[in-house]
């Protein structure tokens, strides 16, 4: 792995990827085989416009230490403009969360096309890299979980 | 220094990848002063990528190369073999640690014969 | 409660050398829900595919999660074996454990860990799953066709000859495209204009096609199957049904100054003109920047001599409105601009031509009457140089990355005709690599430089200098003798990149199609599906979606027009069921949904409802399943949270969320 991983710590980071664009880029870095590392699931969804600002909270309250939104490239959307709400959304979303202590450093948008296997690796990689140098988020964290 | 430095250093000096090339000659097709070389352009290329870094460092060309860069401007594949050249004139000057020449002692040597182009590009070359 | 199966798929050693499926089995098997959990070598065979129905039937299971290779591969597969076992396809959900996983991880630990996260996340959806079923739409049983080149010509051929109506739209005066352009084709050498004009008039003469030359498309909507499009028919001044095509207004127009688009601009013609002789339909058009009535107002000429009262200075340009199934794109390309490339002199000297322009020098009805002789002064060449690769393969920005494809076999054409017809020219040629992979396509080459004997030199040139005297001067290289070379020619040939028609970027964007950066439009699948664009309904011909010569090209159209047939013989398709729905007790009919859906799929309905028992009419947002496509922007957009998304509802993606961050 191209990381140094701590020991202690592994991360959970949810990466929301489009059907159309970032989930077959990321099928790609999987035929392509480049590695990047287990921290990262994916969950499928139609569209970067489907992700609620919602599920992101919910991942963060989860105990989430990152997440991540791929996407079409603008203007490459398969539903026409569906990217450029979510980048919109996501803008809102991620000052709020930095402004309330989740770092901007643990949120994040990238465009990943279906030809791009190495760059959704590289994205992955440096994510995850970025998530380590964090920490463990411990804002948002639902208390009634904790015991 | 071992030549693979060298010829990392000569990739960082010019900025080129000279796997990029795809043996056109362009480059040799445009030289003005190819006849005077012993190792033609388009070859510059190769012998970097060889790694021979000592063959051109002690050959003729490095010296006939007017830098008028007309094979860096039509290079079609941005290898710029112009650049590998003064990229390796610059591993030469580096390691004398020294320039040859005084600028007092220019005139002298002058030869009326010298192309202009020369004169040019010696000062584009080394304005800076 | 739902009764999940799940199964697990080796993939031979593919999932199972690193991910251990006995493992993620084991512990599937422990998840709410879940009644079977099995393992198997390949679950998409027949025999796993069997398991799968054996399960459904034994254990009456209501949920499937497949463990397998990504959903994009075999979800279909699997969908379609859960109903033959009488179970609603859209209960099945993949786990996707191969591309997401096992080929991305070496620790078999850690695989293993992150395959049961993502088993459990697809476990937890599956529970909220609920059967869907797909809508139907219509199928407009007709096909547009961009693009009257051979592409464009062969594609509406093959799905007319199949008894489907289709509409050919032209933007030139013609249809026939580039290769009516051209002189001769190789490797057979036949006379490109002989084997065209059959498959023109054919075309002209079905019953089936409608051409509209001289037309653009304006704008285009719907989908698959039932798409709108607006076709502009620009005035041709010309009454196409009282003409009779005689000539006579060409003849007699005083405006005859115009370059000559069809010759590549070598010589002029009237401000009334068809493009060349076997036009199709042989209809002229005023080119109202030329003709003198149309600027000044005194002429008319043409309108007297006309002897069928065909000319019509009022005509207005017209707009078409046509339903159609589907679209097939075959726009073509054009060479590039040269303005980039001074060392050649193209801008300074007539004698320095591209190949195109040479197929017009070298046919009998074009600009020298087929005659070989140089345009700046008429004079018979002695030396010709051809000059390869001329804005292709070019890593900087002046020219195109890639290779043109058709240059080195038009130019070993070209030599080789030269050669045949004035044995007194000698001809060389400047390569960078000779690539003719194709039926007979080397032995083509090789006859040029064997039998014709055309001198072949590896290397480029650096720059054609033009003399006082009209010569030019090529400077370039010979690689393998390692000399440079001083070579007075009379006429230079570049073997010029061919660019995507710039039109097709406004094209790709009225059909949503994707297009790359060389304009060129993007295939569905690079090798499985090579002719039809990512967007459903709209297919690819010709050189529109890369370089190509004239048999592929027709190869290409042949397929895009089966495609499309395949398409406009069913009835009825079906839509995607995964479409938005609105929650009539949450709805407050803001109107927000409406604003964002990119199709125009939400309408609003003055509905009764009864909300908890009291009852009301109120406006209600209503999705038309036909037209949405399941994007979900409208399901965020929603500020009541009455807008979800069936098959990925807001709740089965948090279950998903919290399955892996559990």
């Amino acid at each position: 792995m191209s990381i140094e991983t701590n020991e202690e710590f592994r991360p959970k980071i949810v990466a929301f990827c489009c059907n159309w664009c970032s989930y077959a880029g990321a099928d790609l870095a999987g035929s392509s085989r480049l590695a990047y590392p287990a921290d990262v699931k994916i969950i499928r969804v139609p569209c970067s416009c489907r992700v609620n600002p919602m599920f992101i909270l919910r991942a963060f309250e989860k105990g989430a230490d990152g997440v991540i939104l791929c996407g079409c490239h603008p203007g490459d959307c398969h539903y026409s403009t569906g990217n450029f709400y979510a980048r919109r959304r996501m803008t809102l979303l991620f000052s709020m969360l930095d402004y309330i202590g989740v770092e901007n450093g643990r949120t994040r948008v990238e465009w990943v096309s279906a030809a791009e296997g190495v760059k959704f690796s590289q994205t992955m990689n440096e994510f995850v890299e970025k998530i380590h140098s964090l920490g463990k988020n411990v804002r948002l964290g639902d208390l009634r979980c904790k015991n | 220094m071992s030549h693979v430095n060298k010829v990392d250093q000569i990739k960082e000096i010019s900025g080129v990848n000279p796997l990029k090339c795809m043996k056109c000659g362009k480059c040799s097709a445009s030289c003005p002063s190819f006849n005077e070389m012993d190792i033609k352009p388009h070859q510059f290329v190769s012998y970097v990528q060889n790694g021979d870094i000592e063959s051109l460092v002690n050959s003729k060309s490095l010296w006939k190369c007017l830098s008028c860069f007309a094979c860096v401007e039509r290079c079609p594949r941005d290898v710029k073999p112009g650049k590998l050249i003064d990229a390796a004139r610059q591993l030469v000057v580096r390691e004398k640690g020294q320039t040859y020449l005084s600028p007092d002692e220019v005139p002298e040597l002058l030869d009326p014969e010298t192309p202009q182009q020369l004169l040019v590009s010696a000062f584009r070359r080394y304005r800076r | 409660m739902q009764r999940i199966g799940v199964f697990v798929c080796h993939c031979g050693s593919n999932i199972a050398a690193t991910v251990d499926v006995k493992k993620v089995v084991e512990m599937a098997a422990k998840e709410p829900g879940v009644v079977h959990a099995e393992d198997y070598q390949y679950m998409c065979s027949e025999a796993g595919q069997a398991k799968i129905a054996a399960a459904i039937k034994e254990k009456n299971l209501t949920g499937i999660v497949v463990c397998s290779c990504s959903p994009r591969m075999h979800e279909n597969t699997f969908r379609g074996a859960a109903e033959r076992a009488g179970l609603n396809p859209y209960m099945v959900e993949i786990a996707n454990i191969r591309e997401h996983c096992s080929w991305i991880h070496k620790d078999v630990e850690e695989a293993t860990k992150k395959a049961v996260i993502l088993a459990r996340a697809a476990i937890a959806k599956v529970n909220l799953n609920t059967p869907l079923k797909p809508g139907e739409s219509r199928v407009t049983k007709r096909a547009l066709v961009i693009g009257g080149g051979i592409a464009g010509i062969q594609t509406a051929l093959d799905i007319a000859d199949a008894g489907y109506e289709v509409d050919i739209v032209e933007k030139t005066p013609s249809i026939g495209g580039r290769m009516s352009q051209l002189d001769k084709t190789f490797p057979t050498l036949d006379c490109s204009a002989c084997i065209l004009t059959p498959k023109m008039v054919e075309a002209a003469a079905h019953e089936k096609i409608t051409i509209y030359t001289y037309s653009e498309v304006e704008k285009v909507s719907g989908f698959v199957g039932d798409f709108t499009v607006d076709i502009k028919k620009k005035a041709r001044y010309v009454d196409a049904n009282k003409c009779t095509g005689c000539g006579v207004c060409q003849e007699k127009c005083p405006s005859k100054k115009s370059l000559s688009e069809f010759n590549r601009g070598l010589n002029t013609r009237s401000a009334i003109y068809t493009p060349f002789a076997q036009a199709i339909p042989n209809v002229p058009v005023i080119d109202t920047e030329a003709c003198i009535k149309m600027k000044t107002g005194k002429c008319g000429i043409c309108s007297k001599v006309c002897q069928a009262g065909a000319v019509d200075y009022e005509q207005k340009d017209e707009i078409i409105t046509e339903k159609y199934g589907a679209i097939v794109v075959a726009t073509g390309f054009d060479t590039i601009k040269l303005d980039n490339y001074d060392e050649y002199a193209y801008n300074q000297s007539k004698d320095v031509i591209t190949s195109l322009e040479l197929e017009r020098v070298m046919n009998a009805a074009g600009p020298t009457k087929g005659h070989l002789e140089r345009l700046s002064d008429g004079k018979h060449p002695k030396e010709m140089v051809f000059i390869q690769c001329v804005g292709s393969r070019c890593a900087d920005n002046r020219g195109k990355s890639y290779c043109s494809k058709i240059c080195c076999m038009y130019t070993a054409k070209h030599a080789m005709l030269i050669r045949d017809k004035y044995p007194d020219v000698n001809v060389t040629v400047f390569y960078i690599d000779v690539r003719t992979p194709g039926k007979n396509f080397d032995e083509f080459y090789r006859r040029a430089v064997e039998d014709y004997g055309v001198n072949y030199i590896k290397g480029q040139v650096g720059k054609v200098i033009p003399q006082p005297d009209g010569k030019l001067l090529v400077q370039g290289v010979d690689l393998l003798d390692n000399k440079q070379i001083l070579k007075e020619a009379d006429m230079v040939v570049l073997a010029t990149a061919i660019e995507p028609n710039p039109d097709v970027r406004k094209i790709a964007t009225m059909l949503t199609a994707s297009i790359d950066t060389n304009n060129f439009l993007t295939e569905s699948h690079a090798k499985l599906r090579p002719v039809e664009s990512p967007t459903a309904g709209v297919f690819l011909s010709g050189v529109c979606q890369g370089p190509k010569d004239i048999p592929e090209t027709v190869a290409q159209a042949g397929a895009a027009a089966v495609k499309a047939i395949g398409l406009l013989a069913k009835d009825k398709l079906l839509t995607n069921p995964c479409t938005a729905k609105a929650d009539e007790l949450l709805c407050n009919g803001c109107s927000t949904c409406a604003n964002v859906c990119p199709y125009g799929a939400i309408s609003y309905e003055e509905k009764e409802v009864n909300d908890h028992g009291i009852r009301e009419t109120r406006r209600i947002a209503v999705v038309n399943s036909a037209l949405c496509q399941g994007c979900g922007a409208c399901t965020v957009a929603c500020p009541s949270g009455a807008m979800d998304l069936q098959g990925f509802s807001n709740r089965q993606i948090i279950a998903e969320v919290d399955a892996i961050c559990r």
